[in-house]
């Protein structure tokens, strides 16, 4: 046995899978089933307990969800992962193991519609408050650095125009603050940009997008770097003190680097219950096999419409990391040199009526709500996804009145371009 | 690298899996030092599930003389062993390290690996058993370690690091399972360990 490291596309059809042990089949057999039979009453003792390998319900854990799982820790260099059924679920039960009510968490104040809406909203009934940073500003995420901060919150390509965040120096910043940074690697996904590389501690997924890759199954996930010490301080409870539901164990004592996954297994899937089926994590375990091939298609297209779109006389200006004259350009080249991802925006000099022309106009790009699909897709984000946020904070996360958001798919970028041209120019 | 180059350099930050996998390839007996009969301590559900895949264990721990651990008689302490040991595996504090290593290196004969458990490092102690040719691992779990290169533990979510195409059997009670899959990884290990050093160092 050598300890050669495989590549990524290994990786994304090998890890976590194996023929079945009973069957032999060689695809991962999708277990749809509520619940498993013990050996007998010491076993299953053992299982509640957390003192055996083994599956109970599949609200705590699922053998094809497993597969996923590791599948997603290997792709991100993690120590573990728990798979739940959204992005959204995610980003909760992350945040149910870190916070207490009072506590507060900062977030870059670039991020997905859907995630500024939960932390600004839902997260605050729950005691949970959200304070924002910028993220071109480092300095604005120290100088948000309180005693009640337990968190910070990126993503690693942000929505809506695609650009880079700087995780390495944002990782110096909660280091500094003694807490761990979470990136949302969604838009990037694994194959472009590894967030733990450049000093995440958590990462987290909505499946449904680039990694899942075919617009038919809802899914999160939450990798677990195994980079952050919880025992320090006290600060982290969920995880450092003996929990009285597994009849005082200490999760970090028993479990080492994977105490936070865990954690969000038996405590926050567990009790929060937002289980991702079976079958939806093996229509995203499909999908993860050809992340590779899609992703670069994927980015080599969106580079040749952005450079098509930055040159059409009605468009005022195109955000894409990708072209060397934009701003996040550098950046792009640091972390994502394969290729900047492939969602971006960009403005028509026709501003709002413009915007909603075009999108009319279109006959392959799909008008809808979602991105990474195989299926090209434009929205307005302004109507839509940011819907929610007021006109100043619409115009800071990038989502002004006059943009157009595209996820760019796997066709023949000659008849994407072409579908923009006539959409542009009629 | 021979095996003996590999012993004097062996960097206790990251294990090679091989490393790994060739002790639980070749050790049959364990004497676990702090072996706890509380069933919701690691040392109890460790020591069961080593058990379990057909490790001889011994329970060592001076306060249970006299009862039993899953069936196997408790022994005070190392030297209270009447036969040789393969595998000393240590479930103290690392301040509490040193004296066990110290008895360990007066069997005769010598065990051939000591093993820290999770959270537990003391590089002196290490160094002096090393220098006599026993085989070091801390702060790691051998019952993870099993279930990881066993791709046991992938049940959890865990990434075990290996790859198979083999079609395994399926595991039950008493099973020794195959850990000769292929690695993905070398074993890094992250913060967690490093801040266990670092208290080791402070204490």
């Amino acid at each position: 046995m050598s300890d050669r490291l495989p590549g990524f596309a290994t990786l994304a059809v090998h890890a976590g899978a194996q023929p079945d042990p009973t069957t032999g089949a060689r695809a991962t057999p999708i277990y749809q089933t509520t619940s498993f039979v013990f050996n007998d009453a010491d076993h299953a003792a053992s299982l509640f307990g957390l003192q055996a390998f083994g599956n109970i319900y599949t609200r705590i854990g699922n053998p094809t969800n497993a597969v996923l799982e590791e599948r997603v820790a290997a792709l991100e260099g993690g120590t573990a992962a728990l798979a739940v059924a959204s992005g959204h679920a995610a980003q909760v039960v992350v945040l149910q193991q870190l916070m207490q009510p009072g506590d507060e968490f900062i977030a870059a104040r670039k991020l997905y519609g859907g995630s500024i809406n939960q932390f600004t909203h839902a997260f605050k009934s729950f005691g949970w408050n959200v304070v924002w940073a910028d993220p071109d500003d480092i300095s604005s995420f120290e100088r948000a650095v309180t005693p009640r901060t337990k968190a910070i919150f990126i993503e690693s390509i942000a929505n809506p125009a695609g650009s880079i965040t700087d995780i390495e120096a944002i990782s110096t910043v909660a280091r500094k603050a003694g807490v761990p940074l979470i990136v949302d690697n969604t838009l990037a996904s694994p194959y472009l940009i590894r967030p733990i590389d450049h000093g995440a501690d958590i990462v987290v997924h909505s499946l449904t997008k680039f990694l899942g890759g075919h617009g038919n199954s809802l899914g999160g996930i939450i990798v677990d770097a195994g980079t952050f010490d919880w025992s320090t301080g006290g600060k982290y409870p969920m995880l450092s003190e003996p929990r009285p539901e597994y009849h005082g164990i200490r999760l970090q004592e028993t479990f080492g680097n994977f105490a936070f996954a865990i954690a969000c297994r038996v405590l926050g899937l567990r009790d929060l219950g937002p289980a991702l089926s079976p079958f939806n994590a093996f229509m995203i375990l499909t999908g993860i096999e050809t992340l590779p091939l899609r992703m670069q298609k994927q980015c080599d297209n969106a580079k040749a419409i952005a450079e098509f779109l930055a040159g059409h006389p009605a468009v005022a200006s195109v955000s894409y990391a990708g072209l060397p004259s934009d701003k996040y350009h550098q950046l792009a080249r640091k972390y994502a040199p394969k290729g900047a991802g492939a969602v971006f925006t960009f403005s028509l000099k026709g501003g709002y009526d413009a915007g909603v022309s075009l999108v009319s106009k279109l006959q392959l790009f799909s008008h809808l709500a979602n991105v990474g699909d195989t299926r090209s897709l434009v929205i307005h984000p302004a109507s839509t996804t940011h819907s929610q946020l007021d006109d100043a904070a619409k115009i800071k996360s990038g989502a002004g009145p006059d943009v157009v958001r595209l996820s760019i798919g796997i066709e023949d970028k000659e008849d994407l371009i072409a579908d923009l041209e006539q959409a542009l120019g009629a | 690298m021979s095996d003996n180059k590999k012993r004097r350099h062996m960097n206790h930050d990251a294990y090679p899996d091989n490393y790994i996998r060739g002790i639980l390839n070749s050790v049959k007996s364990i004497a676990m030092v702090g072996a706890s009969p509380v069933n919701v301590r690691p040392s109890y559900f460790a020591f069961k599930y080593l058990a379990q895949r057909g490790y001889d264990m011994i329970p060592v721990n001076p306060g249970h003389v006299g009862k039993e651990l899953l069936g196997k008689p408790f022994v005070a302490s190392l030297s209270d062993i009447s036969r040789p040991v393969d595998m000393i595996d240590i479930f103290r504090n690392s301040s509490h390290i040193l004296p066990v290593v110290e008895e360990a290196l007066t069997l005769d004969p010598l065990p051939k690996v000591i093993w820290m458990q999770l959270g537990a490092r003391d590089d002196v102690a290490a160094a002096k058993a090393e220098s006599v040719g026993i085989k070091v691992v801390m702060n790691r779990c051998p019952k993870i370690e099993y279930g990881r290169l066993s791709s046991e533990i992938s049940w959890m979510g865990v990434n075990s690091r290996t790859l198979s195409s083999k079609r395994a059997p399926a595991p039950t009670q008493g099973m020794r399972l195959s850990l000769n899959r292929m690695s993905v990884g070398g074993g890094d290990t992250a913060a967690s360990d490093r801040a266990a050093k670092n208290k080791s160092e402070q204490s």
